[in-house]
């Protein structure tokens, strides 16, 4: 673990350094508010009443390419593993990882005529 | 000695330097990025750009770093504030982090301590630099969902969307690199490197490396999130004066760390280019040198970025999602499939790299003039055209028609015929007798 006291000590001193800077703005910055400033900006309209924040609704497309994502970045982490062991294993290792990326590729096949890719 | 025992009996002041070094590299860098993208966009539209702040306009983003802590802080009644404050820190840190796993430059000696120019050599360094970059999208999505306003909620979507579709294709790129140097661990792969840079060997990796560090970083030409005519600020619409100043930060680090992390995965990172490479018994790939080389190619990198910013008009989204999800992953998986089948041949027998190069060529070849050969005839469709949706929510219909000719002068057409024709007339002759009006 002692390999990693560097990286955790780093970590601290970037998030001290963010809250610093965060909490700078509102120490020493002017203070002068009044209603037309706290409103959203919508390019000077009057901002739209839905509320976004919790009841707001968000393009169903955005939730299809996280999962995409998910599904994709798995088979990303199993290459890596592959990738250092690759000449350890030979022609097994290369057999095995062709099996794989065409597992997924019939999904990603699957996925490409469903639509699931397109942006209209 | 190998580079991770080296740094393991680093005693604490040396790694405390090294932390603070580490971290101002990413602020001081975005000062100097700043004005220099600034100077070098004036030059590029013939315009001088910023030259009034000390010599030749460089203190500009110096100035500007003083002035935002005292510009008000203006946070939205519609804000969900906790988040809201939370957000530019979680984009922040994890940016300001990925640069430690980056090996500047081999052993050298600080006060007497033999060490080497890198704060930690983990031997999952290239994860560290991806995971950071995932985490820093948390900070968009957040700042985007908790500014209780359209414009920034549509930007952090945007821009969650773009960076996880690019990062696959990042981090695709990434494993050819990974199962050449059998590695990964940033400074072997350095060490790798030493009888070739991947960026030759691994070409096709390398471009696929160039474009999605561009569209992951959120930079022009696939600046969608933040696309000014479309979306005011992006993400960050709502963010003013420190906190917008840390989104800043998060950006212009970003790119630093992935053009550190290209010079690194490609360009043989510490090393010096090839000719000079050659002058004495390795004088210049020891010592202090190094860092000359490992920010010479980087700002060469960071160069092509505002080049690219000065060059380009903005992608469209569809097109842009289209070339991250059906162009660079499917030919990157082939490329890996091609390139760890060329290292497994190799290694099982002794079949040359001409060889293979040789029949695999004819191969192509072959597959190329075939697909020429079934190509005719078929009709492009015509991808550059608007998209034409339904009208739903948040895109407008785009397939607005033109409004049917006035009412008046229908009733007057028919009028005029209705003596000639009275109910002989179907629907389809009104229409094409109103339009001969």
């Amino acid at each position: 673990m002692g390999s990693y006291l560097p990286l955790f000590l780093l970590f601290v001193l970037a998030a001290a350094f963010a809250l610093f800077s965060a909490l700078l703005g509102p120490l020493v910055g002017p203070r002068r508010y009044n209603r037309a400033k706290l409103e959203a900006y919508e390019c000077g309209i009057e901002p739209s009443p839905q509320p976004i924040v919790g009841g707001g609704r968000v393009p169903v497309a955005y939730y299809l390419t996280a999962m995409l994502f998910i599904l994709f970045d798995i088979e990303m982490v199993f290459l890596y593993p592959f990738a250092v062991s690759a000449d350890a294993l030979g022609f097994f290792g290369l057999v095995e990882i062709v099996l794989f990326i065409s597992t997924l590729g019939f999904a990603y096949a699957y996925v490409w005529r469903r639509g699931g890719l397109d942006w209209n | 000695m190998t580079r991770a025992e080296l740094l393991a009996d680093d005693p604490l002041w040396l790694i405390l330097i090294k932390v603070v070094v580490v971290l101002l590299i990413g602020p001081l860098l975005t000062v100097f990025m700043i004005v220099w993208e600034r100077k070098a966009i004036g030059r590029l539209q013939q315009r001088p750009g910023p030259n009034r702040v000390g010599p030749g306009g460089y203190f500009q983003s110096i100035a500007d770093a003083i002035k935002l802590p005292f510009k008000e802080q203006i946070i939205p009644a519609t804000a969900d504030r906790k988040v809201y404050f939370l957000a530019p820190m979680i984009a922040v840190t994890p940016a300001l982090l990925a640069f430690s796993v980056m090996p500047i430059g081999p052993q050298v000696s600080i006060f007497g301590e033999q060490t080497v120019l890198q704060l930690v050599d983990l031997p999952v360094g290239v994860l560290v630099v991806l995971a950071c970059a995932s985490v820093g999208v948390y900070g968009i999505v957040l700042a985007g969902w908790s500014s209780g306003s359209p414009y920034p909620l549509l930007g952090g979507l945007r821009s969650a969307a773009q960076v996880i579709s690019y990062e696959i294709a990042m981090g695709l790129s990434i494993v050819g690199v990974v199962l050449y140097a059998q590695s990964l661990s940033t400074g072997d792969i350095v060490e790798a490197q030493q009888n070739g840079w991947f960026f030759y060997l691994l070409p096709f990796s390398f471009v696929i490396y160039l474009i999605s560090m561009v569209g992951e970083t959120n930079r022009a030409p696939f600046d969608l999130p933040e696309a000014e005519s479309e979306l005011v600020g992006g993400f960050h619409t709502e963010y003013s004066s420190m906190k917008f100043a840390l989104f800043f930060l998060a950006e212009y680090t970003n790119m630093i760390v992935v053009s550190a992390f290209a010079t690194t995965l490609f360009l043989g990172g510490w090393m010096a280019p090839w000719p000079i490479s050659l002058i004495g018994d390795n004088y210049f790939n020891s010592g202090w040198w190094p860092i000359l080389w490992f920010f010479g190619k980087m700002f060469v990198l960071l160069f092509c970025f505002i080049w690219l910013r000065a060059t380009l008009p903005r992608f469209r989204y569809d097109q842009f999602m289209k070339i991250g999800w059906k162009v660079l992953v499917p030919l990157n998986l082939v490329w890996i499939v091609l390139i760890a089948g060329l290292r497994a041949i190799r290694g099982e027998s002794d079949v040359t790299t001409g060889q293979i190069l040789t029949y695999g060529g004819i191969v192509i070849l072959v597959i190329i003039g075939l697909s020429f050969a079934f190509d005719r005839g078929r009709v492009i469709e015509d991808d550059d055209q608007v998209p034409i949706t339904g009208g739903g929510y948040p895109v407008p219909p785009l397939d607005l028609e033109i409004p049917k000719a006035p009412k008046r002068k229908a009733v007057r057409g028919r009028n005029r015929r209705r003596p000639a024709a009275v109910g002989a007339g179907t629907d389809a002759e009104k229409e094409s007798n109103d339009g001969d009006l």
